[in-house]
């Protein structure tokens, strides 16, 4: 009996404690530059697409959300011929971001997507690309990598030394 | 013209017990998101009072379906039964002097009949469901409202014993000098239990206990038959609150040291405002006991305490008398 008048009165003394909730569409809650919302696709310093369409990210996509075609340029760089995300399966686990080699997925702290047709969160490779670097200014993938290229053979890249001819005996 | 007030008074509290139901669900919804760190209904309307209308909007425009396994007469008749039960008792309830349906001499039998008369909406509605969950919320009900109906009368004697009559009126003119809530405080305490297991609200809601019974006797009904079992609650919770007021909290009287310098009818309303939040805050607090707790409670400490109290009762009086 006793127990219960004093949860009672705890009770009653929160009439004087304002409530937690946070108005969502009135008030925004502050979302670090970091959170893991919606994916963009990033561009390279030279504004070319950093995708090279090797499929990680499809393959780590737990709910299997992403699907994508790898083609060739005539410079013999990949890049993805599509690149789609239906973002209706998407959960935004991030694990895209941590599997991409080049850094063109990215996640952005946007997260407000809805749709009256499920088709409209289907994501084609238009929507998803942005004009920019994202988080990593000065990357670029085919300048730090031992990828030969038309502009490039191998051992030119950056940090990179010339490949060792292990049929000579000279140093 | 004299022969017309009570029946414009009988159509203000019929139309003003329904509408205060409504206000009811909204005004709870708000007390409880206030106690629980929330902000409850608050988007249509100031305050979100337009959530009363919005919710019957929908609750009168949905599908009135009766399903093909339930016995028709029954599932569509228990319903309105609790609702003219409720709405019966208040018919003898005193608002103020003269603000009255009816003052009979057995006004307090009369009530506790309306309210005894309520348990056949709910174990109608469980029987008619044709479905387990709400059977078994229709079996609770009637064993939880018939055993706190016991000591529910009996918690009242005392009151009885110290106007001397059934008569409505006359208890509150009997509390004109102290009220009944220190003289009767055991008879108050079970009244307000009871009260709650008889109009089965929140801790004692165990007819409907969403946990483990989907939504007990109401389980199979939607739309406005689910929105009377609603009112009947409501208007049940309203009447046992102004039931609560007449008899153990001087009615419309003003306490006596500060004097009646506010109409009657006011008096009346601001008490029944106080004891409907108390019930609000009791669902907000007080967590729902197990059905053998429940049971137990009721038959092992109220019933003895409602003995008690009407054993001290009736000695005092007696004392009183044979020394005066």
């Amino acid at each position: 009996m006793l127990s219960e008048l004093r949860t009672m009165w705890e009770v009653l003394k929160h009439t004087f404690t304002g409530a937690d909730t946070v108005q969502y569409p009135e008030e925004m809650p502050y979302l670090a530059p970091r959170y893991r919302g919606r994916i963009v696709l990033t561009r390279d310093p030279d504004g070319e697409e950093r995708c090279v369409a090797c499929n990680l990210c499809a393959a780590v996509c737990p709910v299997d959300c992403i699907a994508l075609q790898k083609d060739t340029r005539e410079d013999g760089t990949w890049y993805p011929e599509f690149f789609r995300i239906n973002f209706s399966r998407c959960i935004m686990c991030g694990m895209c971001e941590e599997a991409c080699p080049t850094y063109a997925i990215q996640l952005t702290p946007d997260f407000e997507m809805c749709e009256y047709d499920r088709q409209n969160m289907v994501y084609e490779k238009e929507h998803l690309l942005i004009n920019g670097v994202g988080k990593y200014p000065d990357y670029n993938f085919y300048r730090v990598s031992g990828m030969q290229t038309a502009t490039k053979d191998k051992g030119e890249a950056r940090n990179e030394a010339r490949p060792i001819d292990t049929k000579s005996l000279l140093p | 013209m004299s022969e017309l007030m009570p029946v414009l008074l009988a159509l203000t509290i019929l139309l003003g017990g329904v509408g205060g139901a409504a206000v009811l669900t909204w005004w709870e919804r708000r007390l409880l998101g206030l106690w629980q760190d929330r902000h409850g209904p608050n988007r249509l309307g100031p305050f979100g009072i337009g959530q009363v209308a919005a919710d019957m909007i929908k609750l009168l425009t949905k599908d009135d379906w009766v399903p093909p396994f339930a016995d028709k007469v029954v599932f569509i008749f228990a319903p309105t039964a609790i609702v003219v039960a409720m709405m019966m008792g208040f018919a003898v309830v005193p608002f103020a002097p003269g603000v009255m349906i009816i003052d009979v001499n057995i006004g307090l039998l009369f009530f506790l009949g309306m309210t005894s008369l309520a348990v056949y909406s709910v174990l109608l509605g469980g029987l008619a469901s044709n479905n387990k969950y709400a059977l078994l919320g229709g079996l609770r009900s009637a064993a939880q409202m018939v055993s706190y109906e016991v000591f529910m009368g009996l918690s009242l004697m005392g009151v009885v014993m110290m106007s001397g009559s059934f008569s409505l009126v006359d208890i509150v003119a009997a509390q004109k000098d102290v009220w009944f809530c220190f003289s009767q405080a055991l008879g108050l305490l079970v009244f307000v239990v009871a009260g709650i297991a008889e109009s089965h609200r929140l801790p004692f809601d165990l007819p409907e206990a969403e946990h483990e019974l989907t939504a007990g006797f109401h389980t199979e009904y939607g739309g406005m038959k689910f929105a009377m079992f609603m009112l009947g609650e409501y208007l049940g919770l309203m009447l046992i609150s102004c039931m609560i007021v007449t008899l153990f909290f001087g009615g419309w009287m003003g306490p006596a040291y500060i004097g009646h310098w506010l109409p009657p009818l006011v008096w009346f309303g601001l008490k029944v405002f106080c004891v409907i939040n108390f019930f609000v805050l009791l669902r907000a607090a007080i967590p729902r006991p197990r059905y053998d707790q429940l049971m137990s409670l009721g038959w092992k400490v109220m019933l003895p305490i409602t003995l008690v109290n009407l054993v001290i009762t009736g000695a005092v009086l007696l004392w009183m008398e044979g020394g005066a």
